[in-house]
């Protein structure tokens, strides 16, 4: 049954996907010429024509498609101009630190809100409730380019204590996850509180008083299982958003991940590489959403696929 | 039974008030009741009468806000209830009083095995963990009645039937043997000859256990059934108790002697029946309904027979009564006969055209003639629209039946003769009563002059008292106006008031068919008599008194 499912989901997505890597291929090619970029402004025609040779360029572009999907079949991905290896590799290259980067913004983002809102939800109308509101919805609502900038600003550049981009130390990891998780924090403090208000007003929670069960077990317990479906939900649809590349965090911090990599590309017209990192992406994402609705059968019986 | 002992509980003057937005308003008001060990004790009551909310501040269910315990006292076994901290009531709760519900999928947990939820109860009160808890579970839902309970342990409430997830709720709440079980309504949501079996069950367990039983319930016949005593409530106030007997045999109370009178009786009076009906009205043959289930390329076919070879015929000015347990396929007959899902196969014909070959313009006009009452008055009403627009609603569909300026006036009219006011007209549902939106909806069913109503359940969700009314109506109506009715209930003793022939159903099948008095009085088919039998007979009058302990699990629900 449940290989069936994947079966099943991973056929349709197939089906997207080609659809995905025919838009990107013709919108790519809408950019220009890449020949502009790569040779120096005072080359020769012929040059030009040679490198568009070299590359494939010179063929009339339902050519170069057919071409293109015949070394999909291969798998083939073709060659990065930039850098003059397979494109693929250079996208594989990129993607660990983008997903380290996700995961684990992603896993303090949920597991945080989860007990904030679980514990907000639990005293309704509170202080820690109402101060858990306020935070969340300004992140929820604070754009992360604006946070990137000012915490630049304000640790790196004023205090001095952390450093300002790149990779290597555990210090330059606190800044990126910081302003990405903010935005799932906030969002995901909001579902985790309303779900919890209702499924704390659940019959099953009044049998759960009268069985004489301890206020903290029935609300982590018994409250809590029953609203994370929703969470689960909005939790996938973020995570998704970050292995698609935080393009603007991983820009600003100078992150060497795949969005990172996305925009470089696009810029510098590398029509190969654009297209495996939208394609890594997009395989990363069908498992992603594969994950979400496998945890759904786990967490509710009800669901069986 | 009736324990000499000193009340295991007592409630003194109790009065609660619910805080809404604006007033408070008085839930209970200055209630006084006490139970014994091994003592059962109904508290009668229709919705709304504040039953299940005294009952609510005995276990500390009731929110505080919007709940407000303004005066009185809780007495259990010495410990004032009332100046309970969290960790006191919860030491209660669960080992010395214990509580099932009416809607037990609704107060399962969804997501966990019921064996997990009835271990939670030892777990709570520190009697072991692990191993050990699921020995006595196992041994917990034996004694409920739960087949294979080694095995089922591990399933989840909605792999079992509703009369076995009240069989798991009761075993949850007996599992450290409370001296006080609260039943609030336990068997409301249960087809009748399941309600037997719960019933039953619950009075061997008090038997065994000696533990004192306050059942909450608005149905009479499982007052009379179960009750030692008997408190009588209404609008928050206790209004008349005593000895079951007593109470039912000679009421002192009026509103007490006016639900006892709502409840149809064998001897009671009958309602006006059209001693000549006229023409064949409607004629049903072979009539079935089939469902195809599982769906992939590669599961098996399977065939669920919801509605399988019906047929019957209903004349002019006469009623029908179709009588079933849920799931017996009576409402897939009704929704076939307006036309609101397509017959596998068969025929029906509705004055001598067929009801499945109409189309367009045909079936607009044969919706006309067809009208039906849904069991819900609730959901089967647009909470934007006033009374008015309800009413009128066919009008606007149908341009033919009125015009636009006799409209206001057949309002009224429709108002008036289903027993409300001209000036109920501007008012929304949600300021209506249950009954009191049930005659809305039969005044927007009879607003398209009809010929038939179909009614679904049409009085199975009001009160008893309330039933009465508007059976009585619709059978003035039927007097009046020459309609005919396809009756819908699960509920036999209603129709034997009201109808002139009965169709028994059981799984999808017709099993039995008779003139009403027949039928009671001499059914032929095993069901029937179940069903007839299913109905309690009160606790003073019941000739078994002591079955041998463990009989009464036996049955399958």
């Amino acid at each position: 049954m449940m290989l069936g499912y994947i079966g099943r989901r991973a056929y349709h997505s197939v089906i997207s996907v080609i659809g995905l890597l025919t838009l990107v291929f013709f919108l790519t090619r809408l950019t220009g010429d890449p020949s502009a970029l790569y040779l120096p402004l005072d080359s020769s025609l012929e040059a030009r024509q040679a490198f568009a040779r070299l590359n494939g360029l010179d063929q009339p572009i339902y050519v170069q498609f057919f071409q293109y999907l015949q070394n999909l079949m291969s798998l083939d991905f073709g060659q990065s101009l930039r850098q003059n290896r397979s494109a693929i590799e250079v996208a594989l290259e990129a993607f660990p630190a983008t997903l380290k980067l996700a995961l684990v913004a992603m896993t303090l983002a949920t597991v945080l809100a989860i007990v904030v809102g679980a514990l907000a939800a639990a005293r309704p109308g509170s202080l820690f409730d109402r101060v858990a509101g306020l935070v969340s919805l300004a992140g929820a609502s604070t754009p992360d380019f604006w946070i990137a900038i000012v915490g630049i600003l304000v640790f790196a550049v004023g205090l001095g204590m952390l450093p300002t981009s790149g990779t290597g130390t555990a210090l330059h990891w606190i800044m990126p996850i910081v302003v990405l998780m903010l935005r799932p924090f906030g969002l995901l403090v909001q579902v985790v509180r309303g779900t919890m208000i209702s499924a704390l007003a659940s019959p099953f929670i009044k049998t759960a008083h009268a069985k004489g069960m301890k206020r903290r077990k029935i609300i982590f317990g018994h409250a809590l299982r029953n609203s994370l479906l929703p969470v689960i939900t909005v939790a996938g649809d973020l995570a998704t958003g970050l292995i698609n590349g935080a393009v603007v965090v991983e820009t600003i911090f100078g992150w060497p991940g795949i969005g990172k990599l996305m925009i470089d590309s696009i810029i510098q017209r590398d029509f190969a590489v654009v297209q495996s990192t939208i394609l890594v992406t997009a395989i990363a994402i069908f498992i992603v959403n594969i994950a979400i609705d496998l945890l759904y059968a786990v967490l509710d019986p009800r669901i069986r696929y | 039974m009736n324990a000499p002992d000193k009340p295991i509980l007592r409630i003194d003057k109790l009065t609660v008030d619910f805080l809404s937005e604006g007033d408070p308003v008085r839930a209970v008001d200055d209630v006084s009741f006490d139970v014994c060990p091994g003592e059962t004790l109904v508290i009668l009551g229709e919705s709304g009468s504040g039953k299940s909310v005294s009952t609510g501040t005995v276990m500390g269910l009731i929110d505080c806000p919007p709940g407000d315990i303004v005066s009185g006292s809780l007495v259990f076994d010495g410990t004032d209830l009332s100046g309970l901290d969290d960790e006191g009531r919860r030491e209660l709760n669960g080992r010395r009083i214990a509580m099932i519900f009416q809607d037990p999928l609704a107060y399962l947990n969804p997501v966990y095995t019921v064996g997990r939820q009835i271990a939670e109860v030892f777990e709570s009160h520190g009697e072991g963990e692990g191993g050990a808890v699921r020995d006595k579970v196992v041994r917990l839902l034996e004694r409920v009645g739960i087949p294979e309970a080694d095995e089922r342990i591990d399933y989840y409430p909605h792999q079992f039937s509703g009369g076995q997830r009240q069989r798991v709720m009761i075993a949850m709440a007996i599992a450290l043997k409370p001296d006080i079980l609260i039943a609030d309504e336990p068997t409301t949501a249960l087809d009748v000859s399941v309600q037997a079996q719960i019933l039953e069950l619950l009075r061997d367990l008090q038997r065994e256990t000696g533990m004192a039983l306050i059942m909450i319930t608005h149905d009479l016949e499982v007052a009379a059934a179960m009750a030692d005593r008997i408190i009588v409530m209404n609008g928050g106030k206790v209004v008349e108790s005593g000895k079951a007997e007593d109470v039912f045999t000679n009421p002192s109370h009026a509103y007490t002697r006016r639900l006892m009178s709502a409840v149809p009786h064998a001897d009671a009076p009958k309602v006006p029946r059209n001693a000549a009906p006229g023409e064949v009205l409607l004629q049903v043959a072979h009539l079935s309904k089939h469902y195809k289930l599982g769906s992939g390329p590669f599961s098996p076919k399977r065939e669920f027979r919801a509605v399988d070879d019906v047929s019957f015929t209903l004349r002019r000015g006469e009623t029908v009564g179709i009588v079933g347990e849920s799931g017996s396929g009576k409402s897939s007959i009704a929704r076939m006969l307006l036309r609101l899902n397509e017959p596998t196969s068969g025929a029906a014909l509705f004055a001598g055209e067929d009801i499945f070959k109409f189309k367009g313009r045909a079936l607009d006009g044969f919706r006309r003639r067809v009208q039906m009452v849904f069991q819900d008055p609730f959901g089967s009403m647009n909470p934007r629209m006033n009374v008015r627009s309800i009413i009128s609603e066919p009008w606007a569909i149908h341009r033919d039946i009125l015009p636009r300026e006799r409209w206001n006036e057949r309002v009224v009219e429709l108002l008036e003769l289903v027993g409300l006011k001209a000036d109920h007209a501007e008012r929304h549902p949600h300021q209506f009563s249950g009954g009191q939106r049930q005659r809305i909806a039969i005044a927007r069913a009879l607003a398209s002059e009809p010929e038939l109503i179909v009614c679904d359940e049409a009085v199975s969700a009001l009160d008893v008292s309330i039933q009465m009314q508007v059976i009585e109506l619709l059978a003035d109506l039927r007097q009046r106006l020459g309609l005919s009715y396809v009756f819908i209930t699960h509920d036999l003793p209603i129709v034997r008031q009201f109808a002139d022939r009965i169709l028994v159903m059981q799984r999808g099948r017709i099993v039995e068919e008779g003139e009403t008095e027949a039928l009671f009085v001499s059914p032929q088919h095993e069901y029937t008599k179940t069903l007839l039998r299913a109905v309690p007979q009160p606790k003073w009058l019941r000739s078994d008194p002591a079955p041998i302990a463990g009989q009464g699990i036996s049955g399958k629900v």
